[in-house]
This record gives structure tokens, C-alpha cells and sequence, in this order.
């Protein structure tokens, strides 16, 4: 309870100041700004229910793209890891690639994902695909690598094959570490669209931002952006209950 | 190579609750000679000639890395040696050594997202049996050795002793004919240590296999073994073979405080110290 309602408390605590902040026109009048710049979070609240639709429908082709591009990082990324664990050259070869391409800012990789793929859905599933990859991949391959050895040699006294080695130690013992992978992957996400739709799109939250900072729409802006956090929570509740699901031994 | 172990399906579906038989192992079990082995510059054994008969239990102690656990890997099939021969039944190669030995490891290594029974059946999942009929195996030795109710119950909510009873278990119901214990009770308290190594006793009568046990408890050694190998310091080498007096009582604490045992384990103090130098 104690663990809920403290943190509910701050947050109350923090939106009633903002409130009177805004009422006052103290945040306004020390920027300068017009009060309509600097929106309350009743006029935020009150923006969020008149645009409900139009953020619902933009939410939607958000969330598409994440959930796509992330199941694309998954199935790539853990591929990758389980074929890194089982061949050592191809470890050594492309582990260090796969750590040292964290150095390129994503993020630019965007305007020319929308010169290859276009303004659809593609580069959009790609740039969050190539954002997820790297945490899928390095915590999938740290968690296949951290297996007994001991389990290992068990396992080939009790006859097992390779492939039951794999199914019945490697993956459950790399399971916790790849769900690791998978919350970080799922912040990130978010981030990714994003920027994906400011490179170049017709719909998507992101693309709602961008649109409305060109009007000053700031009320809807901050909207918006409750939209996205509570989306990228609830996916990050989503993966936490599917983690106690299934790694049902921790 | 590998099949000629496995017992014949027909056999398999009539014993669902007994333990599957050994295969028939020849006088000799278990035969190394001039056995070496290195890590690299490393040498941690050392003409190393041991034997042991069928059904036999043979003790190996020595001071702590001197090499015990590589020499039953080496028995087992799990590593190669890197001179010397190394015979296990008929079975010389390390592939077809491994298809004779279950292996039970220094700590137990139940997996933990299997239940007890699930991991005392690993082998026979492994072997390609189905998961209701290796439970069925698997449950009549639960009952035969005092874990019945815990057969659902995930490893970590069992005691240490019982997690050693799954664990020898799951050695067992793999069928070789070969068991290779590493120290299978070092991580128990005393007294939890002697019930188990009574009850292991115990299994091995009504169950006998051809044993290697690897432990530093020279006691413990003579307790379970009919003799025991006394290994020297690293690059191990064996010191002294101390025959276990024979008959012993089934009950521990008679058993170890016989005369003719405590001259027994002397000697092998003895042995061991010297090895140690």
C-alpha cells in the first residue's frame, strides 16, 4: 500500500503545484510567454478528452509500430544471440560490431530510412527494430553465456543432445536476462517512434507533436506526451506480469 | 555405440517403476592405466592405474585441487585424457564412455524450473521418453526413497538432503551402469551428511552399480567404498589403496567406530598426509 501511495502522493503533490503555478501565471509571467503556452493539467486533462479520438487513433499506429518493431528486434536479436553462443567465431567476429554500432546515434539513421522505405509504416518499424536490437541481443547472448557449465556437462552424462541442452538449460537459464533485454527494449521504443515519425510521416503521436508545435498546440502536446508514458508503462507492466508468468523459479 | 546402452523400449515399458537395469558390466568396470592428464602446462594427473569390479564401489580422496573431479570427468567420458587408457565396461572412447556413466555433480544442479520429479526423470526425457511416462518411472523410486508428496515441489523449496536424494535420483534413473559421484555430500551439514551417506549405503545394497565416489571425508570414503584410492597433492598420483573393512554394519556410527575401520581410516590419513607434502 505504503509502496503505491507514496509515490501517487508526490505525483499529486507535483501536478497541484504545476496547477497553481499556471492559475497564477508565475510560470508564464517568468518565461514571458503567453498563458496559453504553458498549459495547466486541468487544461492538459480537458485537451486529453476533447481530442480522445483523434490521440486514440494516433496511438494506435504508434503502438503498431512498436509492438512490431519489437517483435522484429526479438526475433532477430535472439537468433543472433543463440547463433553468437554457438559459434565462437561468429562471436568473436561480430560481438564487438554489435557493441561498437551503439555509437551511431540512431536517431539519424531516420530521415534515411524514409529515403529507402517512405513515409509508411516500414522505416518506422525498422528505426525501432534497430533501437531494441542491441539491449534483445546483448542480454539474450549475456544470459546464454552465463549457463553452468557444470549443467552442461549434467546434462551430456544424462544423455542429452544438443538440442535438449538448449531447450531444457541454455533457454530457461538465459530467460530472466532476455526479459531484461526485452523492458529495456520496450523504453526505448517509444523514443524510437518518435523520432521515426518526425523524419517523415502522416499520423502517429509523434507526428501529432510536431504537427501541433507547428499551431502552438502546446495543451495538446503535453497531452499527447501523457499518452505516449502511459503506453510505454503499460507495455512495460505487460512485460513485467509476462516475466512472473513465465520465469515462474525466481 | 551409443544405442547398445539404452535399454530396448519393450524393456522399458514393463519396468515403469523399477529402476531401469544396468547393462551387464564385465569383471572389470572400470580400468585406467598410465592415465595422465594436463591443463595446458598444468599437470594434474599422473600415471594414474586404478581398477574397479563390477558393482564395486571405488573411493577417491585426495587434498583439496588435486585433480579428483578431473579424474571422474576423465572416467565419465567428459574430458579426454592426454595419455594413458581408459576403460569403462567395454567402452574405451570418451563418446562411448559417456553413454556408460551418470555423472552427479559437486552441487546438486537441480534445474530450477523443473520440479523434483522433472528433474529426477531428466534422463529419460532425454533418452526420448514421454513426459507422463518418465514422471511414472520416476515416481515409485520417490516413494522408495521417502521424497513421495515432494514430487511437484520446485528444487528450491526442498531441504539440502532432499535436494541430494532428487540428485542421486536423477544419477540413477539414467540406467548406465556406471555412477560417478562428486562428492555428493560436501555441501551438507554433519549430521544431515551421515543420514545421507547411510541412506546411500542403503541404495547401493538394494540397488548395487558399479560407484566412483570422489570425496575429501576420508570416513565418508570408507564408509560407502569397498576401497579407496588415496590421491597425492597436484599432480595427483595415487598414493596408497586401502581395502574397506569388510562386512560393515549397516548402521553408520557402528560401522565407523569398528577397530578394524578406524585402523582403516588412519592409514588413510596416514596416506593422505604424506601425499600432501
Amino acid at each position: 500500500m505504503r509502496r503505491w501511495l507514496l509515490p501517487l502522493g508526490l505525483i499529486a503533490l507535483l501536478l497541484a503545484l504545476w496547477q497553481v503555478a499556471c492559475s497564477t501565471g508565475a510560470i508564464a509571467d517568468a518565461l514571458n510567454l503567453e498563458s496559453y503556452l504553458v498549459p495547466s493539467p486541468t487544461e492538459i486533462a480537458s485537451s486529453l478528452w476533447e481530442n480522445r479520438g483523434l490521440l486514440a487513433e494516433n496511438a494506435w499506429v504508434t503502438l503498431q509500430e512498436i509492438l512490431l518493431g519489437i517483435v522484429a528486434a526479438l526475433v532477430v536479436g535472439v537468433a543472433f544471440a543463440v547463433l553468437m553462443n554457438r559459434w565462437r567465431a561468429l562471436r568473436d567476429a561480430a560481438y564487438p560490431l554489435v557493441v561498437a554500432s551503439q555509437t551511431i546515434p540512431i536517431v539519424v539513421i531516420a530521415p534515411i530510412l524514409v529515403v529507402w522505405f517512405g513515409y509508411g509504416m516500414t522505416p518506422k518499424v525498422v528505426l525501432i527494430a534497430l533501437f531494441c536490437f542491441f539491449p534483445i541481443t546483448v542480454n539474450a547472448f549475456d544470459g546464454l553465456r552465463s549457463v553452468d557449465p557444470e549443467a552442461v556437462k549434467l546434462m551430456r552424462s544424462l544423455d542429452a543432445s544438443r538440442w535438449q541442452r538448449f531447450w531444457r538449460v541454455e533457454a530457461p537459464t538465459a530467460l530472466p536476462s532476455l526479459f531484461t533485454g526485452i523492458k529495456i527494449a520496450v523504453v526505448f521504443a517509444p523514443i524510437g517512434a518518435v523520432f521515426a515519425e518526425w523524419a517523415g510521416s502522416s499520423s502517429g503521436l509523434g507526428h501529432l507533436i510536431q504537427f501541433d508545435t507547428a499551431y502552438f498546440q502546446v495543451d495538446r502536446q503535453f497531452a499527447t506526451v501523457a499518452v505516449l508514458a502511459a503506453m510505454a508503462l503499460a507495455l512495460i507492466g505487460l512485460t513485467t506480469l509476462a516475466e512472473r508468468r513465465v520465469v515462474t523459479w525466481r | 555405440m551409443r544405442q547398445d546402452i539404452r535399454m530396448e523400449p519393450e524393456s522399458r515399458e514393463s519396468q515403469t517403476v523399477e529402476i531401469p537395469p544396468p547393462r551387464q558390466a564385465p569383471a572389470d568396470a572400470i580400468l585406467l592405466r598410465g592415465v595422465d592428464h594436463a591443463y595446458g602446462e598444468l599437470q594434474t594427473l599422473e600415471a594414474i592405474d586404478l581398477q574397479a569390479p563390477a558393482h564395486g564401489v571405488l573411493g577417491l580422496v585426495g587434498p583439496s585441487g588435486c585433480g579428483k573431479s578431473t579424474l571422474l570427468e576423465l572416467v565419465c567420458g567428459l574430458r579426454e585424457a592426454s595419455a594413458g587408457t581408459i576403460a569403462v565396461g567395454d567402452a574405451t572412447a570418451s563418446g562411448e564412455r559417456l553413454a556408460c556413466c551418470a555423472f552427479m555433480p559437486q552441487r546438486d544442479l537441480l534445474l530450477p524450473w523443473y520440479s523434483a520429479i522433472d528433474n529426477a526423470a531428466l534422463a529419460l526425457r532425454n533418452q526420448g521418453m514421454g513426459r507422463r511416462e518418465a514422471r511414472g518411472a520416476a515416481a515409485g523410486l520417490f516413494e522408495r526413497f521417502g521424497l513421495e508428496g515432494f514430487e511437484a515441489t520446485r528444487p528450491d523449496q526442498l531441504s539440502g538432503g532432499m535436494r541430494q536424494r532428487v540428485a542421486f535420483l536423477r544419477t540413477l534413473i539414467a540406467g548406465k551402469p556406471v555412477l560417478a559421484l562428486d562428492e555428493p555430500f560436501a555441501s551438507l551439514d554433519a549430521i544431515t551428511r551421515a543420514e545421507m551417506q547411510e541412506w546411500l549405503a542403503a541404495a547401493l545394497r538394494t540397488d548395487p552399480r558399479t560407484v566412483v565416489l570422489v570425496t575429501h571425508d576420508v570416513e565418508e570414503a570408507l564408509y560407502l567404498s569397498d576401497r579407496v584410492a588415496v590421491l597425492s597433492a597436484r599432480p595427483a598420483r595415487v598414493v596408497a589403496e586401502i581395502v574397506a573393512p569388510a562386512p560393515r554394519a549397516d548402521d553408520r556410527d557402528a560401522a565407523v567406530t569398528d577397530s578394524a575401520f578406524v585402523a582403516a581410516r588412519e592409514e588413510a590419513m596416514r596416506a593422505l598426509r604424506e601425499g600432501s607434502r
